[in-house]
């Protein structure tokens, strides 16, 4: 493993380099195979470089640990407000998950539903080209169009475009409290219905979740909200007012137990450690329940109030990539795989003008092909 | 300002590209004749003007798709142009271009209130697509100060941002899925009405790419729903820099307002004399607004109110009533036009960490002595985009010059203080030619690398964002 611990080493790494690499952060989060071996890192890369409370924004090395981040961040009452999850649980990896690897993940968790994904926070990025040019694109300020943006681009990219050395992230204050709205024994329409008119509603929810098996095997349905103390318990009262046509929801506030319950949804636990596929699915919130119903043996776990499904597909199922990939292309939307058979495409195919302006971007920002080949969009 | 010579060849082909317009569109479309199109000469950045070859107004996203085809066979460039309200030059013509007004695509495709979207085609305004959806009690959050006018297209081009965006963010945030037609007259759906498209994040490239990457015909956006009340609290001060570091409090404290806007004492003299607000005579002004409940935007204001008192102000006007809350943003809304009346004026929006507020004020403040020019400074205070309104006499020789020296001055400290040339205006030919102070020529390289991908022959708004000598290569080949 090569991992360089400074900007100009990487670049002078990729700029002789003859052979591809498997560009990662920590490791924690393999989502799909590249035909690359050596593998280089940006762990060696680390530091948070600037960050200013006032300003909301934080700037850091690409390898920095996300633990470490998250601390510095939560010494000033602050937080990434996307909640990215840790995939290790659940892709049974180890090692330490890094901010750099969050980006190139475009690792967005339940919070997303009301304040964006990875890249709606994305300021700033510093990244290595595959002519081992560094490239600088965006800054640390809130607002800027100056030019076009590549840091949306290098969100999500999974490392395809180039090795991200520095991001700069907008942060957010962390609410004084939390309170979930649980319900149980929902069906799964009854339960979009349910998370879409509280998201239809004034009272800003940050979570929307229904897992078809929760703790005790039953269906459960929580809604989170976030905030002053008087303004949580006033918007859970209103929303369980709105919501009483579908039974009576109770509402949580404990600190400790709403972490922990949010953790839970967070990084998929119900689906860890179990034999099967687990695919993430991208829909219409509406359209999610018949997405699931019509593909038969599975469990699921709606998260995005249904705009996001996770799928367990049991080990042994007669249900195949391309029946998932139909069923959402079917209705609109795109399916990951995320754990499962290396054989099978990990991304959704895209349609053929988008297939070209993908490959094409690859081509301008890695002329050789070094970094990831195979990963994304390129056809087997 | 200078732009490229036009293209010879293609004047001389005039004729034959009109009439083969006119071919592929219904003959009230394709507008030539030199009185028709002056209204087309120019955008909001009216200091420049230039008639272009011709405009068409396709209504279908098959005809934007055609003409497309046709210029992209012909070689003739192709301006895409929304209401034309750009203050940077997005929407400038050169006369071998053939201008493509989205006007006539303006009608709503699809609501959709359970998963909170809405279609729309993309000539139509900002504010009507709220109107579209507030009778359900919802909103399209992004709102530019223009969006009684400027269109969805225009938007999606520039990544518009508004007021409001400290909470609800800018274009890219709210923009969900798009069709979009190609130079070479490809249609493309990119995105829809689920979150993060599939693949690379094409959607977040093409917002904001000033129309060099492809014409959107039709949008995918998210909507909101109101919220139930919101309220605006207005505090004065004697100082610039008690100012900024109340902003930076009112931040850390954890309340997150939806507006945080800032006027200094030459802004507020003026649009005390223009709409009389009431407001007071001091250095440096906020407004701040919060969202919810009575007794939630009580609880907020109470901490904003405790945390500013902290900081020894000269004024503190809380609204009690609809009418209050309209007076207190009546003068940051009449801010432009009592500018305006007071001469020509030059509209920047260089953004700045926070932070260095204090500094690049008194900086602002030192430079307006030495070009001789007067400056007012209203800006969105919780992002740090600033609007500097540099004023001059369009009639005086010279003055439009040195204002233009004067801007770029502004716009280099900004970029120097750790910030950028433009927080949501866009470069367009404005700060086309500043863009080497922000961005070294790799950084440059690789975005026109980008349009090479959508664009091969960069026919499609060709002298914009990049400066000439750097572009020139790609243009002529």
């Amino acid at each position: 493993m090569i991992s360089p611990e400074s900007e100009t080493a990487l670049a002078s790494i990729i700029k002789t380099s003859r052979t591809p690499f498997k560009v990662q952060g920590g490791g924690t989060r393999p989502i799909g195979t590249t035909s690359a071996t050596s593998i280089l890192s940006t762990s060696g890369l680390k530091g948070v470089e600037l960050y200013e409370p006032g300003a909301l924004t934080i700037v850091a090395k690409a390898g920095t640990p996300l633990a470490e981040v998250e601390h510095v961040l939560a010494a000033e009452g602050q937080r990434l407000a996307f909640e990215p999850m840790d995939h290790r649980g659940l892709l049974g990896t180890d090692g330490t998950p890094t901010i750099g690897g969050v980006v190139a993940g475009n690792v967005s968790g339940p919070r997303r539903i009301q304040v964006g994904a990875c890249r709606d926070f994305l300021l700033g990025v510093r990244f290595v080209d595959g002519q081992g040019n560094i490239v600088k694109n965006g800054g640390r300020v809130m607002k800027n169009v100056t030019g076009y943006d590549l840091v949306k681009l290098m969100a999500g990219s999974f490392g395809t475009l180039g090795v991200l050395t520095e991001v700069s992230l907008k942060v957010l204050p962390k609410p004084k409290s939390t309170g979930v709205l649980l319900l149980e024994g929902l069906s799964d329409e009854q339960a979009i219905q349910a998370l879409s008119k509280a998201l239809g509603s004034p009272f800003d929810v940050s979570g929307a979740v229904h897992v078809t098996k929760g703790l005790d095997g039953s269906p459960v349905t929580m809604i989170r909200l976030e905030g002053f103390e008087n303004s949580v318990e006033y918007r859970a009262d209103k929303l369980g007012k709105l919501l009483d046509q579908f039974g009576n929801f109770s509402l949580e506030t404990d600190a400790d137990k709403t972490a922990a319950g949010w953790k839970w949804v967070r990084d998929v636990v119900p689906f860890q450690g179990r034999e099967g596929d687990i695919w993430r699915l991208s829909v219409k919130p509406t359209d999610a329940p018949g997405v699931v119903d019509s593909l038969g043996d599975t469990e699921a776990l709606y998260d995005w109030g249904g705009g996001l499904v996770w799928l367990f597909v049991p080990k042994n199922s007669k249900i195949s990539a391309s029946d998932i990939r139909h069923a959402v292309s079917h209705v609109g939307g795109h399916a990951t795989l995320i754990r499962g058979n290396a054989e099978t495409q990990t991304f959704q195919p895209l349609p053929e003008t988008l297939e070209v302006l993908q490959a094409g971007l690859r081509r301008q920002f890695d002329p050789q092909g070094l970094f990831n080949p195979g990963l994304m969009g390129a056809k087997k | 300002m200078e732009m490229p010579e036009p293209d010879p060849s293609i004047l001389k082909r005039k004729p034959e590209i009109i009439r083969r317009l006119k071919d592929i569109l219904s003959a009230d479309a394709v507008i030539s004749d030199l009185s028709e199109t002056r209204a087309y000469e120019c955008d909001a950045l009216v200091a420049y003007r230039c008639p272009p070859m011709a405009v068409v107004l396709p209504a279908t996203t098959q005809e934007v798709s055609d003409v497309l085809m046709l210029c992209h066979e012909m070689g003739v460039p192709v301006v895409p142009r929304g209401s034309g309200t750009s203050l940077a030059g997005g929407a400038l013509p050169t006369r071998d271009c053939v201008i493509l007004g989205v006007a006539r695509l303006n009608g709503v495709l699809e609501t959709d209130y359970e998963n909170r979207f809405i279609r729309v085609q993309s000539g139509r305004t900002n504010l009507s697509v709220t109107g579209a959806v507030e009778d359900e009690g919802f909103f399209y959050a992004p709102d530019p100060s223009s969006q009684l006018a400027c269109a969805i297209a225009g938007n999606i081009a520039m990544n518009s941002g508004g007021a409001h965006c400290l909470k609800y963010g800018v274009t890219t945030n709210n923009l969900m899925g798009v069709t979009m037609v190609l130079m070479d007259g490809t249609i493309t759906e990119i995105g829809g009405a689920y979150l993060d498209a599939a693949g690379l994040d094409l959607l977040g490239l093409i917002c904001g790419s000033e129309g060099q990457l492809g014409v959107v015909t039709e949008a995918t956006l998210r909507i909101l729903r109101k919220p139930e009340g919101a309220r605006p609290v207005l505090i004065g001060f004697d100082n610039n820099e008690v100012a900024g570091a109340c902003v930076s409090d009112i931040i850390k404290a954890g309340v997150l307002p939806v507006a945080i806007e800032f006027m200094d004492r030459p802004c507020i003299r003026a649009t005390e004399a223009f709409a009389g607000a009431g407001y007071p005579d001091c250095e440096a002004l906020l407004i701040v607004e919060v969202e919810g409940s009575d007794a939630e935007i009580d609880e907020q204001l109470g901490i904003i109110l405790e945390i500013a008192r902290r900081h020894n102000p000269v004024e503190l006007r809380e609204s009690t009533s609809a009418e209050e809350s309209a007076k207190i943003w009546l003068g940051r809304k009449s801010a432009f036009g009592a500018m305006g009346q007071i001469n020509d004026y030059m509209c920047l929006d260089g953004t700045i960490p926070v932070s260095q507020l204090p500094y690049v004020l008194r900086r602002i403040g030192e430079m307006s002595r030495e070009f001789g020019l007067d400056v007012g400074n209203v800006f969105h205070a919780g992002d740090g985009n600033m609007h500097p309104l540099i004023l001059y006499d369009a009639n005086k020789s010279g003055d439009l010059e040195l204002c233009e020296d004067f801007g770029a001055e502004i716009l280099k400290l900004c970029v120097e203080v750790g910030g950028c040339l433009t927080g949501e205006h866009g470069v367009g030919i404005e700060k086309r030619d500043l863009m080497s102070h922000q961005y070294a020529p790799e950084d440059l390289e690789i975005q026109m690398a980008v349009k090479d991908v959508f664009d091969p022959q960069w026919l499609l708004n060709p002298a914009k964002v990049f400066p000439l000598t750097s572009s020139q290569s790609r243009r002529v080949a």
